[in-house]
């Protein structure tokens, strides 16, 4: 049973609300991390009634496992819109994993400028992490073990999907 | 000005035989970079969409990214160049790769042997990436056969055969300009003959499906065969700028008129040269290119250059993104 994606994002988008109000962040920059990243950032700053304009980020540049696996043939340029300096930035993807991708936006992030905080949103937060990052905000949490994947389908409409995979030597999603 | 014959000795340089067995990998990825001809059009869009990618970079306060971190490119240069060397440093630091600049003086004539030593060299430092310009048509070609497996090669210019990252660049520029490549008629001008930044570009015009490619010079200027690369010839320029989107202006060499094949510079300039007022034969959105260092007033107008038209600094400014998208690209090539 895979639950609704505009359930969640209703949820997330108050408890996001309740985060920037306690830690008094009026006007946050969101960012989304391509793909999934952008098409819930895009429903999320919606839902919280953002004017400023959405970031997007590819991290195909500063992923680590490029010398394994080469370069994605599909890269979009990143874009951001507006000075990241003293900016609060609200970082958003589908699904929390390894938490390499997030170490990755992190370091294009802070290529672009020096915001003054960034706080992590997903949509799932998922078992399988393999460095220390932690969502704010999670619009749901899940056990998969090593056995499965579970993917954004999109842009239009949202759905997310249990998919099983066989585990790759020395898998690390 | 007096109408020389063709040469008809100058056939088209062949540095060797099925260079994309050379040049793909099994899986059709780009492992080196010797040559346009023969490769297809979905990876010459790939390689313009990853250069896009690379070409908004100068809006970051930092302008690299770690994808070649710890790898060694080293630019191996037999022939003097400015421009080209130091935009494939610029995109191999904008890479973080660390870059080695080896200069081998021309007048030492290296050939055979003394190449398979310098590359032995350099192969014992562990480096990972050869960027090769020489003056022998094939040179890139010989270093790839001969490299160790997992060091890539990207040729810079190799005598009159090729120079693919230029006219890749120039495939860009005229792509962020004017999008659709089959509505487009482009022309270029000039010494056909020796130029291996036209011979790239035809081919590089072509696979992207362009309208139509003009060539235009004297026929002392033009190889016999031409017409095989899928050009119309034009020996006047006024006819063949009529309706160009794109005029593309080779460099003439000086070094070429002594050997007879032109009277005099002015001669040149009086047919050939691109002037304001024979560019109003052209479309009125018509982009002047040029690959540079251009011979002002010998086959471009000053006012032409620095004009409205002009986007010959723009052609600088892309070949870093378009060199970076190749580099990253081979690089990449060799882990899957």
């Amino acid at each position: 049973m895979t639950p609704e994606v505009p359930t969640l994002l209703d949820d997330m988008a108050a408890r996001t609300r309740e985060l920037l109000e306690a830690r008094g962040i009026e006007a946050p920059i969101v960012v989304g991390i391509h793909s999934g990243g952008v098409w819930i950032a895009e429903h999320l700053r919606e839902r919280l009634g953002i004017q400023r304009p959405l970031g997007k980020l590819d991290i195909s540049f500063y992923r680590d496992d490029f010398s394994r696996i080469g370069m994605h043939p599909q890269v979009r340029p990143s874009e951001l819109p507006e000075d990241l300096d003293g900016e609060h930035v609200l970082l958003v993807d589908d699904v929390l994993y390894t938490g390499r991708t997030i170490r990755a936006a992190l370091n294009e992030l802070f290529d672009w400028g020096r915001p003054a905080s960034v706080s992590l949103v997903v949509l799932v937060d998922r078992d399988g992490r393999e460095l220390p990052v932690c969502a704010a905000v999670a619009g749901a949490h899940m056990e998969l073990g090593l056995a499965e994947q579970i993917k954004l389908r999109g842009p239009e409409p949202l759905s997310l999907e249990r998919v099983a995979v066989e585990p790759p030597e020395g898998a690390d999603g | 000005m007096t109408e020389l014959p063709a040469a008809h000795t100058s056939r088209l340089p062949q540095p060797g035989p099925l260079p994309n067995r050379l040049q793909l990998t099994d899986e059709g990825q780009l492992r080196h970079m010797l040559t346009i001809e023969g490769l297809n059009r979905t990876l010459l869009t790939e390689i313009l969409d990853t250069a896009e990618s690379f070409a908004n970079m100068n809006e970051k306060a930092v302008k690299k990214v770690p994808l070649l971190r710890g790898k060694t490119i080293v630019n191996l240069f037999f022939e003097a160049s400015t421009r080209t060397r130091t935009t494939f440093e610029l995109a191999a630091k904008r890479l973080s790769a660390d870059v080695l600049n080896i200069n081998v003086s021309t007048s030492s004539a290296v050939k055979g042997e003394s190449l398979l030593d310098t590359l032995r060299n350099l192969e014992a430092m562990n480096v990972d990436m050869f960027v090769v310009r020489h003056e022998e048509s094939g040179t890139a070609h010989f270093i790839a056969r001969h490299a160790a497996p997992g060091i890539s090669v990207l040729n810079a210019g190799d005598g009159r055969h090729a120079h693919p990252t230029q006219a890749l660049l120039d495939m860009f520029t005229i792509r962020r300009h004017k999008g659709d490549f089959t509505k487009l008629k482009v022309a270029i001008v000039g010494d056909i003959l020796h130029s291996r930044v036209a011979r790239s570009q035809i081919h590089a015009l072509n696979i992207l499906q362009t309208g139509e490619v003009r060539v235009v010079a004297p026929r002392s200027l033009l190889p016999a065969d031409v017409e095989q690369l899928g050009v119309h010839v034009h020996h006047d320029l006024d006819s063949g700028l009529q309706d160009v989107d794109v005029v593309i202006m080779l460099r003439l060499q000086r070094e070429r008129m002594e050997h007879a094949h032109l009277p005099s510079e002015h001669e040149y300039f009086q047919r050939f040269g691109l002037t304001a007022r024979r560019l109003q034969l052209a479309s009125p959105t018509c982009l002047v290119m040029h690959p540079g260092p251009a011979n002002r007033g010998v086959e471009i107008e000053s006012a032409v250059a620095d004009g409205p038209h002009s986007v010959i600094l723009e052609q600088v400014t892309y070949g870093i993104s378009v060199r970076m998208a190749v580099m990253s690209m081979v690089m990449g090539a060799h882990q899957s």
